[in-house]
Formats: structure tokens, sequence, C-alpha cells
């Protein structure tokens, strides 16, 4: 379904503009975010893309081990843990990820001394792992009323062989992929947290994915912002 | 972080309610809470929800050799995890005795009560079986995880559909999902765990207790039950002293409530054959409540990447160029190489402060101090020096070494002789050391006392 619907779009960008192949209508999948869904940590979201789906859990600011206590902000946990087997280095190495992200909007000098631990389970993996898990997170900490100085979002695309651009790839195109760019982008300026690439690409490519990113990122956090719109207006 | 302790008086509350025969969220005695099974996309994974305790199960296959004593019996594997969500008690070193616990229990329940077939599950009798793995995560705590744990199990063992394979001869054909349609596990029986919580040294019982029941509860009986009444594992724990006649009637209303329990799971599971077969949509995002403000949904989102290219070639034209690209690596000796300058030795600093606690102090001790070898530890004095941290023998290297403490330093290659002798106590042992591979000595900091 999904090629369809990028197969369309090459075709009216093709006849409309005359434009090269590349850039046709990207579009992201489905979207959907449930929060405070679980009654015990003090935030929890579940964010789901398509099939993806990730469930975060936030506690926080709460007590934190003398070891691991910073004298002047919040030591920020991040937890990822897979849904088969157990963790790896690709989990931690993804962890790092979303700490890093993370520790970048929240504002850890209010909450000094304690901890923020992000728990973050992966319900079913179909593609954009680590970007839904951002999503997921943000909307978890958002959730918690964890201060932060900005939302972010996760964006994931994929090049093709042929340099075609695809967002928000499927778990076979993410395969069949050259490249797949992961950028974590923050909402104020739309300007970059993080970004975990993989493959082969040119500058030119890269450029080109984090601006089609930055679109895309529009829409996330519009889907944020009326998602808590819903939850806290009065109508 | 440590569970918080539960106060007295709420202590005396619960205990004071049971004994009136309420519950704080208003069940009767023998009530289960509400149980709610939502499917995912793949086979084998389901989110089991037990009032408000969540589990998450997922059950996957895997080809490997059988146990060399059952060769032609598949492997069943179970892990229940205890996520970090689901309690702000449960830290990866702290739950170890209810997870044991926990583990244990569900191995008994549905290992050894023989609901799978193992017998099946071989493919060529001691070469290949499948290995099946259930993952169970439990996702937040509020009470009786085994029960959900072990609905959560037995609905995603249900659920779950393994590869095709034909075995012709000698031949193993193992067809994929595209190429034919995979095959569901063999299932005897489905038992199902209840669980019952005593209080007052055993006068009070309540069916599937809550986080708050639970921490006020003397002990627990766990009976593990098919809907054909056959005990499959019964556990007691807590040290309560029960009757006979208590256990009996444990058992009855057990009976009950699996076979309520197992209608339920089976209606979850036609539901879900039927959403599929008809092609409707399946997966959890259906199972996400529309009416809730707290959900939210959008659609399949198109975005406008048309004006990407140019963006980029801005973006491109208008960055600096990169700055000048480091020269080409030079080889010293074999297994020795340099690229670039190097940094200067951030431990500077910390040396020069350091070293007016030596005795040895200054740079004029040059063979006072020497290096301990017993202890391996040397005084470093790069500090002051720039260059790179690595040094090469003599010839023609550009790079000027510090004003070691050290005569002369050397290369150990392996069929060379040391091109130069040291003139210091610990010559001895270098001399025994062209056995070895060219060595690369380092200075090391001389530990601080």
């Amino acid at each position: 379904m999904e090629e369809e619907t990028h197969t369309d779009a090459k075709i009216r960008a093709e006849n409309g503009t005359g434009s090269s192949p590349r850039g046709p209508g990207c579009s992201l999948r489905h979207f959907a975010c449930e929060q405070n869904l679980l009654s015990r940590p003090d935030g929890s979201a579940s964010f789901l893309q398509g099939d993806t789906s990730v469930l975060a859990g936030v506690y926080g600011p709460a007590e934190v081990k003398v070891s691991k206590e910073i004298f002047n902000k919040a030591t920020l946990e991040v937890i990822l843990r897979p849904k088969i087997g157990l963790p790896g280095v690709a989990e931690k190495s993804r962890e790092r990820l979303i700490r890093n992200t993370c520790e970048a909007v929240v504002l850890g000098t209010l909450h000094p001394r304690t901890s923020i631990t992000v728990v973050l389970q992966v319900v079913s993996d179909a593609g954009s792992l680590l970007a839904c898990c951002l999503n997921a997170a943000c909307m978890a900490l958002v959730d918690a009323g964890v201060p932060m100085r900005a939302l972010f979002c996760g964006v994931a695309c994929a090049l093709d062989s042929d340099g075609t651009l695809v967002l928000d790839p499927t778990s076979k195109q993410e395969k069949e992929a050259r490249a797949v760019l992961t950028f974590a982008l923050d909402s104020v300026e739309r300007k970059l947290l993080m970004s975990s690439t993989k493959g082969l690409y040119s500058d030119t490519e890269l450029q080109q994915c984090l601006a089609a990113a930055q679109a895309a990122s529009q829409h996330v956090f519009r889907f944020y912002r009326e998602s808590l719109q819903r939850r806290y207006s009065k109508s | 972080m440590k569970e918080t302790p539960l106060s007295n008086c709420e202590r005396r509350f619960l205990l004071r309610a049971i004994e009136e025969k309420k519950r704080l969220d208003g069940r009767q005695t023998y009530d289960y809470r509400n149980i709610r099974i939502s499917f995912g996309t793949d086979y084998g994974c389901c989110i089991v929800e037990l009032g408000k305790t969540r589990v998450l199960g997922q059950v996957s296959c895997e080809l490997v050799s059988p146990k060399l004593n059952r060769a032609t019996e598949g492997i069943l594997f179970f892990n229940l995890e205890l996520s970090q969500m689901a309690a702000p008690a449960f830290e990866p070193g702290r739950q170890s005795d209810l997870l044991v616990k926990l583990n244990r229990l569900m191995e008994r329940c549905l290992r050894n009560s023989k609901c799978i077939d193992t017998e099946s599950l071989c493919v060529v009798a001691g070469e290949k079986v499948w290995q099946i793995r259930v993952d169970l995560h439990l996702l937040n705590h509020d009470g009786n995880i085994i029960d959900a744990a072990s609905i959560a199990a037995i609905v995603a063992l249900c659920h779950f559909r393994r590869p095709d394979v034909s075995v012709q001869g000698d031949e193993v054909t193992l067809y994929t999902p595209e190429e034919r349609d995979p095959v569901p596990l063999s299932i005897h029986h489905m038992p199902i765990c209840v669980s019952f919580a005593f209080f007052q040294q055993g006068t009070y019982l309540l069916v599937d207790p809550n986080e708050r029941e639970e921490r006020v509860m003397d002990g627990l009986l766990v009976i593990a039950m098919n809907k054909h009444r056959e005990i499959c594992t019964i556990q007691s724990s807590g040290g309560i002293m029960l009757l006979k006649d208590q256990v009996l009637r444990c058992s009855k209303i057990a009976g009950v409530k699996v076979a309520e329990i197992t209608e339920l799971i089976l209606k979850a599971l036609e539901n879900d054959q039927k959403v599929r077969k008809e092609g409707g949509k399946f997966g959890f995002a259906e199972s996400i409540a529309n009416q809730r403000i707290t959900a939210f949904k959008m659609e399949k989102a198109p975005i406008d990447t048309s004006d990407v290219e140019e963006k980029a070639e801005e973006i491109i034209a208008e960055a600096e160029p990169p700055s000048e690209v480091v020269s080409t690596p030079v080889l010293w000796t074999p297994g020795t190489a340099q690229i670039g300058e190097g940094v200067e030795n951030s431990w500077g600093d910390l040396e020069d402060s350091e070293k007016e606690d030596d005795e040895g102090g200054g740079d004029q001790a040059i063979i006072l101090d020497g290096i301990k070898m017993d202890t391996g530890v040397e005084v470093s004095d790069i500090g002051s020096q720039g260059g790179p941290k690595h040094w090469k023998n003599g010839a023609d290297a550009p790079i000027i070494l510090s004003d070691s403490e050290e005569e002369e330093m050397i290369i150990l290659e392996p069929d060379k002789n040391p091109k130069k002798i040291r003139t210091q106590t610990t010559s001895a042992k270098q001399e025994k050391a062209p056995s070895k591979k060219p060595v690369k000595r380092r200075k090391k900091k001389r530990a601080a006392n």
C-alpha cells in the first residue's frame, strides 16, 4: 500500500513540475498516541506509527542513588527493552541517543539531585523504531509534567538505491534501502538535536533528508499539539 | 527506588475492610477484575490487562538442535520480565526473589503440564527442532502478576503461527510466510493460574488481589487449572496453614473462574481470527479506544518534499568547505603508524602539581627514580611538552621527545636485538622482552599516593 502511494505521488510530481524522480510526495504512516495509560509511572504514553508501536513510562523527578546524583541537575536515565530476547548493544546505543536528545531539552537544573527515568518497551517493530521511541519518550515526558524547554520528535527517512527519499520507512523499505537516517528535531526552530544514520549517502542527500525531515516534523508537532488540545481543552 | 512503605493506618484500614467483606474497588470476594485482551499485527503478540495490571506477551520460534536426552522433542523457553516501568521498586538488581518465584511458577504451569505438544515441534529427529520462546513483559504492576502473565502466555501461544516445514526424505524445506501460510502450534489444553490471597491466618480469602491487598496479605495460594478441571500446578506461599476443605473450596472456585476466563480467551482469539480473514484492520492501533480524550489518532499524512532539493542545494552552497584533511598515515615500523601530529597531553597540569609531592621531584633527578617495574608505574613527564603521545626510536623521527627520566627508549622487534641498551636496573627484564611482539613503550603516570 505504501508503494502505491509513492508511485502515484511520483507520477503526479513528474507531470506537475517535470522535476527529477527525486522528492516525490512522501507520506507519514497512520499515527496514534495514548497518554496516561499506566497507573504506576508518573507519565506514560503509547505511540504508534503504522504498525510500529512503543510504550514509554517516565518516573521523575524522583529519588536518586548517591552514586549517580549530579549536584546541579537531574540525572536522566533511559532504558530500552526489546520485545524478544535480552537487551544487547544495539539497545544500549539507542538508549544513549535518546538520552542525549532528552538531556538537551529537559530542564534538569530545575530539579537537582533527582532522577528522571524513561523506560521504553518495544511493543512491535515495523520500521522507524528509533523515531517512534523518540516520539513516545517525548509524549511520556509531557504526560509526566517534566519541565522541558522544547518538545522533540523523531523522523526517519530511507534512501533507496536510485536515490528516492522515503519518509517513515517500513521494515521492508529499510531493508532494501541504501541508507537509513533518523533525526531528532526540536519544536521551537526545527533544529537538529540528534542524528543517527546507517549506510552510504552524499552530503547533498543528507541535506535533502534533513530538509524533508524538517517538513515532516511540522506534522508530528501538529499531531502533538492536537492530541494535547484534545486532552486539556474544556469542550 | 525503594518501595514506599505501607503506612500502618492504611494496613489497618484494608484489613478491617476485608473483615467486613468489603474491597476497596467495590468487588465481591470472588470477583475478578475486568480482563481485556488485545492482539498486535504480528502473530503471537498480545497485551493482557487484568484491571490495571498489564502484561505484554510475544512468542517467537527458531530452529535449533534438540537437547541430547530429548532428541525428538522441541524446546520451550519462558521468560517473564518485570519491566522497570511496572513499578518504581523494580530495579535490575532488586527484584530477584519475586522474579525467580514468578518464572518458576510459569514454567511449572506451562511446561510441566504438557499443554504444548513438543513432539510436534520436531523437524528432523536429533538434528533440528523448533525452539518456542515466550517473552512476557510486565508493563504495569497493580497486583496479581501471575494470573495476568499466565493468561498472556497462553493467549500468545494460541495466537502464534510458526513457519511451515516439509520433510521429504533427507530434504527439509522451510517455507516463508509468503509462500505458505504459517501453522498454529498444537495445544492440548489451556492452563490458567488463579490466585487466592489469605488474610488473618487463613480466616479471610480474596480472589485476584490487587496491589494494596497483596501488601497486607498473609499468604498466597496459586492454583493452575484448565477448563477440564484438571489441576496443573498448585502452590502455597507465605507460610499460612490451610485446612483441607479450604484448599478444596479454592479449587472449586478456581474451576469456575478458569471456565469463564477460557471462554473469554477463545472469544478474543476468534474475533481476531475473523478480522484478519476478512481483511479488516487489526493490531494495537485498533484497540485504542477512540472515545478516550487521552487518545488521539491521525491518518496518513502526505508531506510535500518538492522543495527539498532546492533547500539542500542552498545549504551546501553556503556551507564552508571542510577543513584541511589530515595528511596520509606514516608507517614507522610494523605495527606503529602515525596520522597527524597528535594533541597536547592534557594530563600536564596534574603532573606538575603532583610532582611537587614526589620525592624524586624535579627534572634533574634522571637516574635516581628510575622505573619501578614491579609496580608497573613510571613517572611520566610528558606534561609540558607538546607532540604526540607515542615515540619511536630516534632515526628520522621529527618528533621531539620529552626530557624524560629514561636514558633511552627501545622499540622491541621480534627478530632483532634491541638497538640500544638501557642504562637502568630493569634492563634484565627488558632483554626477555624481545621474544614478544614489538611493544610500544608507554609512560604511565605515577599513581597518586
